[in-house]
């Protein structure tokens, strides 16, 4: 049939498309990031920007956010989500929602609210000292990652059969937390951190919380160099690209490591 | 460090919530209240925000302050290239994903689609406004090949990165990632039995496409176009990277008004704030209610 034919033909073309549109400013950028030197190739452009203490400050400074986003977001989420489902389950749809609702309030509408919200002349002034507004980051990222977390977590709950391992742990004598640390976070472990590596690729080159709370990190140096250099930013692009697709391959393998023990417990 | 006892005071009201009876939602209670603090309270702020004046007196000078020319203009802007940009992205990565799905394309090319889309439709931000003025800049490579290689210089022709078309087509590299990542699972959905029967019934690919495919894939279609708009909406990094102030959207307006760039009126801050409220809520709002339809249909 001609109708199978060209439908080949039709889709070969929009994949071709697709790999020009997506390779074309990959390759462009590392080109680019080689140019810093006048007529030859060099990495003169990553040993300028590695070398800047600015770099190695702001991007250290991301990475321990990042890292306490994950945590803050683990000890919330996880909880919550185990809780809900295995004694709230009419309260579901609500905290969904409100899960949801990052994705549908803009971040700088936020970070916004936080400004006013917690200002130094406020119940809260926690934008008065550096501290506070370490800690209002970390918590407006954790608002950030939150629809990724849950949904990653409730994912990983739903395989697990939570009010039977519950009442087993409680026959055997075990607690509340003692269910959660040896049970429940073991079980969705892989889950926990699939939405870990999700949450440190949005937190490591984040922007508008950084920027308006004023805070030293990836996302404002990144926007500064862009702003005054020539060669460095398509460096740093090529360096943040790959932490992104570290972040995500990482989840991958994850996520398939955890098919191969599921098939293992179903033997 | 008060945030990260959190979970102790689950684990402390769950202890509590044993005897039954209506005090389980205690469990919840450290979520909903850091929801509250750090979520639905500071939006509020923001709306209330809009509707008041210095004095913290009710007023709608605020809204109608929006109604001038050049915050209208802004709005327009902003509306204009997300759209631009969900709806190609839209097309394009249905055609993508139609080409992975149903075009007969060899199996395993498939994987490696599906991981990029998902750390394309990550790569928002300040890096990818680097990758496109790298690319598409005076200096970069694609505008030098074009002007070496083939004698046409884009820029002589109209074209700039810092523009409409510049930032929809920047916009474009995580839009149709997102498309792909989601219309997939609706093309899967498609029963081959439906092909087979507007075969049998002597149907073309035309009408298959227009009397049998679409209307089933129209809620999905319409939903990720919603989700899509609402993604560019909110969109600031990008744009602050690769335009600086130059191009007037909404979000750039709001982070100059917040950083005290042209700080006039604090009040119109919150009332720039609240009108992107108003238009994301809206793209939702049609995405949830088309996605609620389409699931009747596309189920595996």
């Amino acid at each position: 049939m001609s109708f199978w034919r060209s439908n080949r033909f039709w889709a070969w073309i929009a994949l071709s498309f697709g790999i020009l549109y997506f390779a074309l400013p990959l390759i462009g950028t590392f080109e680019f990031s080689l140019r810093m030197k006048r007529g030859e190739y060099s990495f003169e452009a990553y040993r300028v920007i590695l070398g800047d203490p600015r770099f190695q400050a702001t991007f250290l400074y991301s990475v321990m956010m990042a890292l306490l986003t994950i945590v803050v977001g683990v000890l919330l989420v996880v909880p919550t989500a185990y809780w809900v489902r295995l004694k709230l389950p009419r309260w579901r749809p609500v905290v969904e929602f409100i899960t949801l609702l990052p994705l549908i309030i803009p971040a700088i509408v936020i970070v916004f609210g936080y400004i006013r919200m917690y200002n130094t002349s406020s119940v809260l002034p926690l934008t008065g000292s550096a501290f506070g507004t370490d800690i209002l980051m970390v918590c407006g990222y954790t608002v950030l990652a939150l629809p990724y977390m849950y949904r990653a977590v409730d994912t990983g709950l739903r395989t697990l059969d939570v009010t039977t391992l519950t009442e087993a742990a409680e026959s055997l004598g075990a607690n509340k937390v003692t269910i959660l640390a040896k049970i429940i976070l073991p079980n969705v472990l892989v889950a926990i951190l699939s939405g870990a590596f999700l949450t440190f690729a949005i937190v490591i080159g984040e922007f508008v919380f950084a920027a308006l709370l004023n805070r030293p990190a990836f996302g404002p140096f990144m926007q500064l160099i862009g702003a005054n250099r020539a060669y460095e930013p398509a460096a740093l692009a090529v360096i943040a690209f790959s932490i992104t697709w570290l972040c995500m391959g990482l989840m991958q393998l994850v996520t398939r490591l955890q098919k191969h023990t599921q098939v293992k417990q179903f033997r | 460090m008060s945030v990260i006892s959190e979970p102790v005071e689950t684990a402390a009201a769950t202890v509590i919530a044993k005897p039954r009876r209506s005090l389980a939602w205690l469990g919840i209670l450290p979520f909903l209240i850091f929801a509250l603090l750090f979520l639905i309270l500071p939006t509020l702020n923001i709306v209330i925000g809009a509707f008041q004046n210095p004095a913290g007196e009710f007023t709608l000078a605020n809204i109608q302050k929006l109604f001038h020319p050049s915050i209208l203009a802004s709005y327009w802007i902003s509306i204009k290239v997300s759209v631009a940009s969900a709806l190609l992205g839209c097309l394009i990565g249905f055609a993508i994903a139609a080409a992975i799905v149903l075009g007969g394309l060899p199996a395993w090319i498939r994987s490696p689609i599906m991981t990029f889309s998902g750390v394309a439709s990550n790569f928002a931000g300040v890096p990818l406004a680097f990758a496109f003025l790298a690319t598409l800049g005076r200096l970069g490579l694609v505008t030098v090949l074009l002007r070496e290689g083939f004698g046409i210089n884009i820029y002589a022709h109209g074209f700039n990165i810092l523009s409409f078309w510049g930032l929809t087509l920047t916009y474009l590299f995580f839009q149709i990632p997102l498309m792909i990542l989601i219309i997939t699972p609706a093309l899967d959905g498609l029963k081959r039995e439906w092909r087979e029967a507007a075969a049998i019934l002597g149907a073309n690919g035309f009408q298959y496409w227009t009397m049998v495919a679409l209307p089933i894939l129209w809620p999905a279609l319409l939903g990720t176009f919603a989700l899509l708009f609402a993604n560019a909406f909110g969109a600031v990094a990008t744009a602050y990277a690769l335009t600086g102030s130059s191009l007037s959207i909404v979000p750039i307006v709001l982070f100059a008004q917040i950083r005290g760039d042209v700080l006039q009126d604090p009040h119109l801050g919150y009332a720039l704030a609240f009108g992107m409220i108003v238009v994301t809520i809206i793209a939702n709002t049609i995405y949830l209610w088309m996605r609620a339809r389409s699931e009747r249909w596309v189920k595996s």
